[in-house]
């Protein structure tokens, strides 16, 4: 059974992406997704070199290093809300600023001329050079020039291959980060990393200092952390990469493939972990005790989640009187964190109407969609008509998502929780939990609700 | 005009961008016509980063469709994606106007627009909506450019041999939806009627309504458009747009309509400069009201005038505003110590030069700069206070600065769209905004400052 099928005539939802959607507990399984986008369906997902700037950019001490016209530098700079405990040259945008001469005799001239200047002026350990569509497009070699700068300058000049071109999926983008930062942390000739007690936490970027707090629970535990890719991370410190015992990986999305690689480099293992919502908290820090297999570690894991649980639970019990019974949906960016917050919402005795995200994959939709009740619908690559509609169908009360859909949220007097990159409190860990409840009841039991969704409101 | 920066070396490396793309500024442009929509022709990504930064700006829905060009059509042409971006979009969205924005790649590819749309509106049985093509690739100017050159193309495609009329054509610059209300207010406080392009003053901020338009009313209405070339005269507040991008004196060339250019109507002189101009086409001189506006204006810049004149500040952003805020500044005694644009096209230094002479200082003028190079002026020049839109923030975070926000885009306050600055209303409302910040800091400061002075041992030369 079609679930969703509209007639044309209500113009809200494109018959090619019927398939994109589905109703949980009924009819079709299989979602269509991990696809380019529809051209003209008004697409909430962004680019490939969007999505290798997003991954790298919280590599502090770096410069970040745009090669293309002036708006590609000019839209990401200081994307994401990475905390930094050091350097801020990181929270920079440069731009070779290409103007329609570099276009026409290409672009490498301008791209070798910025990284000597870059160089000259701050020294940095590293240059990561983005590739953009333009210069994607008229063939400039930019790991020719990044290679003769590395040799040249005797620092390391990373090319990232990311001409928005290739795919509208932030995850091919990934890829390309990917490729980067296993450049940068392969050791070279001659080099040898020693491996230590200590773990990677890959796919964790220190928002509002998340990656801080989890460093606090595993300190107590006995454990450090030896780098996070990349959150507050330095190039120093991810060319030790190599000497970790363990990977911990969390948005799965963007490092999945760097565990693997490190796997298979380094034969290093790693295990999923997530440090969205107390559930998955202390199930994570159990998971990492469990590795280290050692009473002492396992003990004091007991007492930190013992400790912290019985804290917070007042405030989440609290909330969660408020809370329980109310409509919520999702719609983010990857998979791992549409199931972490289905989880949180439910831990507050919320209801999950709808949940999408903009890069899931086939197996992770399946996830989703065993997670939630018939009647909820599920979604790939969505789009502002299409949200809309399940809005209003679904009766929603608050959505989480980014920033594109907090005004149409508002626009519909529903609710809103920020969980995208540039969040300004922390949602992770124990406090986090507590943190994420308060943002959804604020503004889920908002009193400003009663003056917009009366018969008059607005009028 | 060679990149601004340390004199006497040619930097290459733009860090900290001040100004955004071409087709973001055609984008806006397009939110004030009537039931038009842009479609950005080109990656996935362009379209996505523009409808953030509008959203982060105007907290309003921006809705911005793409043809979402991959890896194969770079290769082989992007006209079957654009067209089947232009069936989708008419399906959800309905728009009887669509603009079609180049990006880079579609430019570099080098997409027969023009072509691929006349053969679309071929294929279309009926119904199909005016589309108008405007190239804008990001590395032939910012979004100052791009907005000049879509209100130009949007005119273009309209206008038509019209018989003679009392409608005014106005055409203002990028600014926010409470400046344009404030000018449409001025107009009909002087009983004249106009055509104001382009008009987004509702679309771009709307009111609550409970649901979410799709393609939000208001906007220039076609028909209005095409009655441009019948009025009596065009009043362009674009003293900064250049003649190749410059709408109003395109209608003075190809229909002859009078073109009067004015600076934007912030500060006391370029408002009565605008008033003057109102109360010679209407035959009769400014209501109460606008007269009152005028005098609190004035007993406000004598209330602030000691205060300010302790401003030292920087200005940033599009050139008609800074230009705007220059004279603003100027005129109440805040010495204008950088004065900076992202925009390479404009008339920017040509509009300033006649106000230097005037100056006890002169001030450092940086075009198609970045925030690397103002930072840089700002500190050597010991400036007080930033006057522009919100990536200022980071220079002035790290040197204390405060920033007064005003222009595009304000993402990290609220309100960006409901800033006024224009007519005497809104100028009092800049002006005390600024006079408060520089009051803020003083009173901040003061205490200890005066302790520091007067109690170090060393002593200073040269006061």
């Amino acid at each position: 059974m079609e679930t969703i099928s509209l007639p044309p005539e209500e113009g809200a939802c494109i018959s090619e992406r019927q398939n994109s959607i589905l109703t949980a507990g009924t009819g079709r399984k299989s979602i269509h997704c991990a696809d380019d986008s529809l051209a003209g369906s008004v697409s909430q997902r962004a680019c490939v070199f969007c999505g290798a700037r997003v991954v790298l950019n919280p590599v502090t001490d770096a410069v970040h290093l745009v090669h293309g016209p002036i708006g590609c530098a000019a839209y990401t700079w200081d994307i994401r809300g990475s905390l930094s405990s050091g350097s801020e040259m990181y929270r920079n945008s440069f731009s070779t600023d290409m103007k329609e001469r570099d276009v026409v005799f290409g672009g490498e001239k301008k791209l070798a001329a910025c990284i000597d200047e870059i160089v000259e002026k701050y020294h940095p350990p590293a240059i990561f050079v983005y590739a953009t569509c333009v210069t994607g497009m008229i063939g400039d070699d930019i790991v020719a020039v990044c290679k003769e700068a590395t040799r040249h300058h005797n620092t390391e000049v990373i090319p990232v291959e990311s001409s928005g071109f290739i795919s509208g999926n932030k995850v091919v983008g990934y890829r390309a980060a990917a490729l980067a930062l296993m450049r940068l942390i392969t050791p070279k000739e001659g080099e040898q990393i020693e491996k230590t007690q200590k773990l990677n936490f890959l796919g964790e970027y220190n928002l509002s200092g998340e990656m801080w707090l989890a460093r606090r629970y595993l300190g107590e535990m006995g454990i450090e952390i030896n780098v996070a890719f990349t959150g507050d991370s330095t190039v120093a410190a991810l060319k030790q990469a190599p000497g970790a015992c363990l990977n911990l990986v969390q948005c799965t999305g963007s490092m999945h493939w760097v565990a693997q690689q490190l796997e298979k480099e380094f034969g290093t293992p790693f295990m999923d972990v997530n440090f969205f919502g107390a559930e998955n908290t202390s199930e994570s820090l159990r998971k990492i005790a469990r590795f280290y297999d050692d009473p002492v570690i396992t003990e004091r894991t007991e007492r930190i989640i013992e400790r912290e649980t019985a804290r917070i639970r007042p405030a989440i019990e609290r909330y969660r009187q408020k809370l329980a019974g109310k409509r919520a949906a999702i719609y983010v960016g990857g998979a791992y964190k549409a199931v972490a917050l289905i989880r949180q919402l439910r831990e507050l005795g919320m209801v999950i109407v709808l949940t999408g995200t903009q890069t899931g994959k086939t197996e992770e939709y399946a996830t989703i969609t065993s997670l939630l009740d018939a009647g909820a619908i599920v979604v790939d690559d969505t789009n502002p008509a299409e949200i809309e509609r399940f809005l209003i169908e679904k009766k929603v009360d608050v959505m989480a998502g980014g920033v594109k859909e907090r005004v149409l949220a508002y626009k519909l007097g529903v609710g809103f929780v920020d969980h995208n990159h540039d969040r300004k409190e922390c949602l992770a860990g124990f406090d986090g939990a507590v943190n994420f409840a308060r943002e959804v009841y604020i503004s889920t039991c908002s009193p400003v609700w009663k003056y917009l969704r009366t018969p008059t409101g607005g009028a | 005009m060679a990149p601004a920066g340390n004199a006497g070396t040619v930097r290459q490396v733009n860090k900290n961008q001040c100004q955004h793309c071409m087709p973001l500024g055609a984008i806006i442009a397009f939110r004030g016509i009537a039931g038009a929509m842009a479609l950005v022709h080109g990656s996935q990504g362009c379209s996505t980063y523009m409808r953030l930064t509008c959203v982060n700006h105007f907290n309003e829905p921006v809705d911005i469709a793409s043809s979402s060009l991959n890896e194969k059509q770079t290769i082989h042409g992007g006209e079957a994606n654009l067209k089947k971006a232009l069936d989708n979009m008419r399906r959800v969205y309905a728009p009887s106007v669509v603009g079609v924005l180049t990006t880079c790649l579609a430019e570099t590819m080098g997409e027969d627009l023009d072509r691929i749309i006349r053969d679309y509106q071929t294929e279309q049985a009926t119904g199909c909506p005016d589309i108008i093509a405007v190239p804008t690739p990001s590395y032939s100017g910012s979004h100052t450019e791009g907005y000049w050159a879509a209100t130009k193309a949007v005119i273009a495609h309209y206008a038509r041999p019209s018989g003679p009329h009392r409608c005014i054509n106005v055409i203002v610059p990028h600014i926010s939806p409470a400046d344009i209300r404030e000018i449409q207010r001025i107009f009909t406080l002087m009983g004249l009627a106009i055509t104001l392009i382009p008009d987004y003053s509702l679309t771009l901020d709307r009111p609550f309504a409970g649901r979410y338009q799709k393609i939000p009313a208001g906007g220039t209405r076609p028909e209005e458009i095409a009655a441009m070339p019948g009025a009596p005269l065009t009043i362009q507040f674009g003293a900064t747009c250049p003649d190749n991008l410059s709408p109003g004196l395109w209608l003075e060339q190809e229909y002859g309509v009078p073109l009067v250019t004015l600076p934007l109507p912030v500060g006391i002189e370029a408002a009565d400069q605008l008033l003057a101009v109102l109360e010679k086409i209407s035959g009769h001189p400014r209501p109460e009201s606008l007269a009152n506006e005028r005098g609190w204006l004035l007993d406000a810049m004598a209330d602030a005038h000691k205060h300010n004149a302790e401003g030292r500040a920087v200005i940033y952003g599009e050139p008609e505003l800074v230009y705007a805020l220059t004279r603003a500044c100027t005129e109440n005694g805040i010495a204008p110590v950088v004065i900076a644009s992202g925009t390479r096209a404009s008339r920017l230094a040509s509009c300033l030069e006649p106000l230097l002479p005037g100056l006890d200082e002169q001030p450092v003028v940086l075009e198609e700069t970045d925030f690397a190079a103002i930072e840089a002026a700002a500190l050597r020049a010991g400036a007080n206070i930033a006057i522009g839109h919100s990536g200022g923030k980071f220079f002035t975070e790290r040197h204390g600065i405060p920033v007064v926000r005003t222009g595009f885009p304000v993402h990290d306050r609220v309100g960006g769209q409901r800033i006024l600055s224009v007519g005497y209303a809104g100028t009092l409302a800049l002006l005390d905004r600024i006079t408060n910040t520089l009051l803020e800091q003083k009173h901040g400061s003061y205490r200890r400052l005066r302790y520091e002075e007067t109690n170090r041992t060393e002593i200073m030369e040269g006061i």
